[in-house]
């Protein structure tokens, strides 16, 4: 069962095993592949997993990043669906947290024979409140959190480029990891956070026809429940679990809970 | 005496009772905040120091409040998908700029360093953050970011300012010249620096045109002056007398006028004149200084043409200019270069580590018979192709005779 480090683009990593199902994990906006940690060694028993980088993030190639292409969801989709061609990933699980949980609404209704099944994680196809529509934020409060991102370049400073270019001369630096799970270069990470913040993907709901489990945590600032049971409401063919976490990233927080429910969902309802 | 303590333990016994002996009342009063919160965010225990700087009693945040309840929604954002993350993920997380709101609405600057508490088994059981008052600092960091956001700006203009430069020194675009097939190309080293290098193709009377290509002296806003002068001065002479040498004496008179007041103005230029006479061009040339233009013939050769070297333009007073005439047939192409192609950093058979004119020799065989666009064409690949060898600004000016096109009806 071992990893199998593709690289590239989006920094693929293949771990779990090649005869089972594919199941490929996306992270939201904010960290990168290693938010998977606590809950890919349980779900490797049983699945083929795909973890990747987003471009701009992580280890992913960073001369990929064009602001322009990653402006909307759409090129985030794209890669992700790129991924799937040159791999030939076929009958996909795809679980994706937080943005990336819409990026998988919009592949599976881009390519919906690849997708087996979509598992989203503390989904919102839209943050900020519009008429009767409450996302739970408003456009200063983004503005709020881009202040936020110029004032914290977690782990990110010149003399951590050449690691992050993948440079490994200089040993050195390996010292000074610390935050890089979250080490996001701050213009892409500005306009990640724009492009996630900003989205507006309610309409592309009721289009997903493959089978949706909807993971809500039960305190969650960014994905508040009534959101959680908006996207329920609106994919047709979906399934709501709540569970008792606090915070955005249950599969941190609480992953044992977290697999149960992925796996009673993938692996026992599977076909 | 029974008991006489070593001088250390005696030392270490009077400033502990001199500094801290009371442990809560270095907690509750230390010069930072103290928090402690539940995983589940609530705060569990809070120290004097933060409830004076948020102004809340204890009550109203011990077990009735979250952490992210301090934030702007902002923070909670920002807590949510990079600390809460990195917390699970490594345990701890230091150094973080967040705003913290005060029960009167206003926000205090903070830097905090976060650690999770574990219990005996390893198992998380609360989150232990040390707050520190970072209004003189945020204001600080403040400031240098609109300093770099102004530096930001200022690299912007000044960038869009040196390309409006650099192409009010060379032609928009070339002129349309019955039979003449005409190409160029400017690659500018850098992108916040004028160069010195320039090329022109004007008309001047009737069936003649003019055309040059050159380089001065040094870099920036003062080579770019001179280049006006130059521009200026060459195509004002070509009108009064269209002799390439006359012209390029003139130039000389001009420049070294400057070269004596200013200090070493001077330049490499190639002046030609181009005369249409029937299905060709006869071409005059006479440079100054400058290297040998390329002539690619019909028939597939391809040489460096011979004419006099002459002198560097502005350096001397009594100078003389040689000049050459050929005629450009139907097919054939005359390449103009500047020395930022062949002295570009290469590695090819030049002992000198540049490219070098055998390597340029070679290279227009290969190309030969061309027409001026093929060739420019060719000569911006092999300059992309030299990469990061290119050091200098290049400019290239390719001029060929075409076939005449059929005759049009009246």
């Amino acid at each position: 069962m071992g990893d199998i480090r593709i690289g590239g683009r989006n920094n693929v990593l293949l771990t779990g095993r090649a005869d089972k199902p594919v199941m490929m994990l996306a992270n939201g906006f904010g960290c990168d592949q290693n938010m998977w940690r606590l809950v890919t060694p349980a779900l490797a028993e049983d699945f083929r997993i795909v973890l990747f980088d987003h471009v701009g993030s992580g280890q992913a190639e960073p001369s990929a990043w064009q602001p322009e292409r990653y402006a909307t969801l759409d090129g985030y989709v794209e890669d992700i669906l790129r991924i799937c061609h040159s791999l030939e990933l076929n009958d996909v699980v795809f679980v994706g947290h937080s943005v990336s949980a819409m990026m998988g609404v919009l592949a599976a209704i881009a390519e919906p024979e690849r997708f087996r099944q979509l598992i989203l994680i503390g989904p919102s196809p839209r943050y900020i409140d519009d008429a009767a529509y409450r996302g739970g934020f408003s456009k200063s409060d983004i503005d709020e959190l881009l202040e936020s991102l110029d004032s914290n370049y977690l782990g990110w400073s010149a003399a951590m480029a050449p690691v992050i270019m993948g440079n490994p001369d200089r040993p050195e630096l390996g010292q000074e990891l610390t935050n890089s799970f979250c080490r996001t270069d701050p213009q892409a990470a500005r306009v990640f956070a724009r492009t996630t913040f900003l989205s507006d993907n309610r309409a592309d709901l009721a289009r997903v026809m493959v089978p949706t489990l909807i993971l809500q945590c039960s305190s969650d600032v960014i994905a508040p429940l009534e959101v959680g049971a908006y996207v329920h409401a609106q994919i047709p063919a979906s399934t709501l679990v709540t569970l008792s976490a606090t915070g955005h990233c249950p599969h941190l927080s609480a992953p044992a809970a977290t697999i149960a429910a992925i796996r009673s969902f993938a692996v026992d309802d599977g076909p | 005496m029974k008991r006489m303590a070593a001088a250390g333990e005696t030392d270490y016994a009077v400033f502990s009772s001199l500094l801290e002996d009371n442990a809560e009342d270095l907690y509750e009063n230390a010069p930072c905040g103290y928090l402690s919160t539940l995983l589940d965010g609530r705060i569990a225990k809070v120290n004097n120091t933060l409830l004076n700087w948020l102004g809340y009693s204890r009550d109203e945040l011990v077990g009735r409040r979250s952490f992210s309840d301090l934030l702007n929604v902002g923070g909670k954002l920002y807590y949510e998908t990079h600390l809460a993350p990195l917390l699970s993920m490594q345990g701890e997380v230091g150094g973080v700029a967040l705003e913290l709101r005060a029960a009167d609405g206003t926000r205090l600057p903070v830097l905090i360093t976060s650690a999770v508490k574990t219990d005996d088994a390893g198992e998380p059981i609360l989150i232990r953050t040390t707050i520190f008052d970072a209004r003189d600092r945020r204001a600080y960091e403040r400031e240098l970011l609109r300093a770099r956001e102004e530096g930001d700006r200022e690299r912007a203009r000044l960038q869009d300012l040196v390309v409006t430069l650099q192409r009010s020194l060379l032609p928009p675009v070339l002129p349309v010249v019955p039979n003449l097939d005409a190409a160029a190309h400017y690659y500018a080293a850098s992108p916040e620096e004028l160069g010195g290098d320039f090329y022109d193709l004007f008309p001047l009377s009737g069936n003649s045109w003019g055309l040059f290509l050159g380089d001065v002296c040094g870099k920036g806003a003062r080579a770019a002056a001179l280049t006006s002068l130059i521009r200026y001065t060459l195509r004002t002479a070509a009108v009064y007398d269209g002799d390439p040498g006359t012209v390029l004496l003139t130039l000389n008179t001009a420049l070294h006028e400057q070269y004596l007041r200013d200090d070493r103005s001077f330049c490499t230029v190639i002046f030609g004149v181009l005369s249409s006479d029937g299905d060709g061009f006869t071409v005059t040339l006479a440079r100054g200084g400058h290297a040998a233009p390329l002539l690619m013939r019909a028939d597939g050769t391809a040489d460096y043409l011979p004419m006099p070297l002459g002198p560097l333009i502005g350096a001397w007073a009594d100078v003389v200019f040689t000049t050459v005439t050929i005629r450009l047939n139907p097919g054939d192409t005359l390449l103009l270069f500047t020395d930022g192609l062949t002295e570009a950093r290469a590695a090819t058979t030049d002992p000198s580590g540049r490219y070098g004119d055998e390597a340029l020799r070679a290279f227009v065989r290969e190309l030969a018979p061309t027409t001026a666009a093929a060739a420019v064409t060719a000569i911006i690949a092999l300059l992309d192709s030299l990469g990061d060898g290119r050091q200098d600004d290049t400019a290239v000016l390719a001029v060929g005779a075409t076939a005449p096109g059929p005759t049009r009806k009246p």
